[in-house]
């Protein structure tokens, strides 16, 4: 039997006997939609009692923030070593023609969609990011519209455009703050005599936006943190993709 | 479980679980295999919503109900946004390190790299 065979025999054990054991497990489960929640009942009266519409935020943010800022750090970590993998080695260099780069077929069509749209994506990026405590969406979310309505510049137009509206070195400093606010926020609360991450101010009127306390300063720190870490990850793949060439790249 | 439809939905879990491990086994390509490893992690965003799935529940963001009209939990909506954001910022650093291997050797077929050990001895 041949090393592929043999594998594709093992494959197909495991495949099926995964397959039975998920379906017996799958099958001891609670009927579907009919199950008592107790979690999410204590979890939505909490989030009520601190005055927070959105209870996935208040979850996240104010009942397990603790959980949230480890999420948060494995984030900048993942990120963080992205970019150490991704950045230029000594025999690479820096492509001499890289301001031309781009996608230099686009319809003109395109071309118009994309500079409107860049900048009503970023203000609903914001907004997502400022609404995360009273509506859908959040720090997490709105972080991510943010990042990526930002590369339309790109989409529309090309990688010096790009290069223009995103200095790195201001989304590098971002990410440091977003992280450590985060942080930070959480230590306030030790000087007002609350635990750590506590959400202690006040926590307004249900379903203002400047209700829920801390959740709304927690999302801003988040969104922070998530936008410039998805802006510097894409600036280092678009990098390779478009700027690094290796010196012996005559010999592919 | 009584009827199709309360077993439906695990089952497409699982069968999306399954479908991704098989193309991990079978990829000829670490970025296929990145691919792979990120629709088996959709599996689990499945089967988390279902879990906290409920009949005639709106979704729990009280910006617009009132008060006391039954939601679906909330507590599997939050751990599915974790989920999501840590599997994206896995895949951005798995793509860099095909990128690197990419490089190094050349080559992104899972079977066609060569250890270290072997790198050295050349």
């Amino acid at each position: 039997m041949t090393r592929l065979a043999a594998s594709r025999l093992l494959l197909a054990v495991g495949g099926l006997g995964t397959a039975v054991l998920l379906l017996l497990a799958f099958g001891g489960l609670p009927d579907l939609g009919d199950v008592p929640h107790p979690y999410a009942d204590r979890a939505v009266q909490a989030a009520l009692g601190h005055d927070t519409a959105n209870v996935v935020s208040s979850v996240n943010f104010d009942q397990r923030a603790f959980d949230t800022l480890g999420e948060e750090f494995v984030m900048l970590a993942a990120a963080v070593s992205a970019v150490l993998l991704l950045r230029r080695f000594h025999d690479e260099e820096q492509d001499a023609h890289d301001l031309g780069y781009g996608p230099r077929d686009v319809w003109s069509a395109a071309h118009l969609v994309g500079f409107a749209l860049l900048a009503p994506t970023i203000l609903v990026g914001l907004y997502v990011v400022a609404h995360g405590a009273v509506s859908p969406g959040g720090g997490f979310q709105g972080g991510a519209v943010l990042a990526t309505g930002l590369h339309l510049a790109y989409l529309a137009g090309d990688y010096s455009i790009l290069r223009r509206v995103r200095p790195l070195a201001v989304f590098d400093m971002a990410e440091a703050i977003g992280a450590a606010g985060f942080v930070l926020l959480g230590i306030s609360a030790l000087f007002v005599g609350d635990p750590f991450l506590a959400n202690w101010l006040p926590t307004g009127t249900l379903g203002d936006l400047a209700s829920a306390g801390m959740v709304e300063l927690f999302n801003v720190a988040v969104g922070m943190e998530v936008a410039s870490a998805l802006v510097l990850l894409l600036a280092k793949f678009l990098d390779q993709a478009l700027v690094v060439r290796r010196d012996t790249d005559e010999s592919p | 479980m009584s009827d199709l439809f309360g077993v439906l939905p695990y089952a497409v879990a699982a069968w999306i679980l399954l479908v991704g491990c098989y193309g991990i086994a079978t990829s000829r390509s670490f970025i296929h295999v990145v691919v792979c490893l990120s629709l088996v992690q959709s599996s689990t965003y499945l089967l988390l919503l279902m879990v906290g799935w409920s009949r005639d529940a709106t979704a729990p963001v009280f910006g617009d109900v009132d008060p006391g009209v039954p939601v679906v939990d909330p507590v599997v909506q939050a751990l599915t946004l974790t989920d999501i954001v840590v599997g994206g910022a896995v895949t951005a650093l798995l793509l860099s390190l095909t990128i690197q291997l990419a490089k190094r050797q050349g080559s992104i077929d899972p079977d066609r790299i060569r250890s270290l050990e072997e790198e050295l001895e050349e």
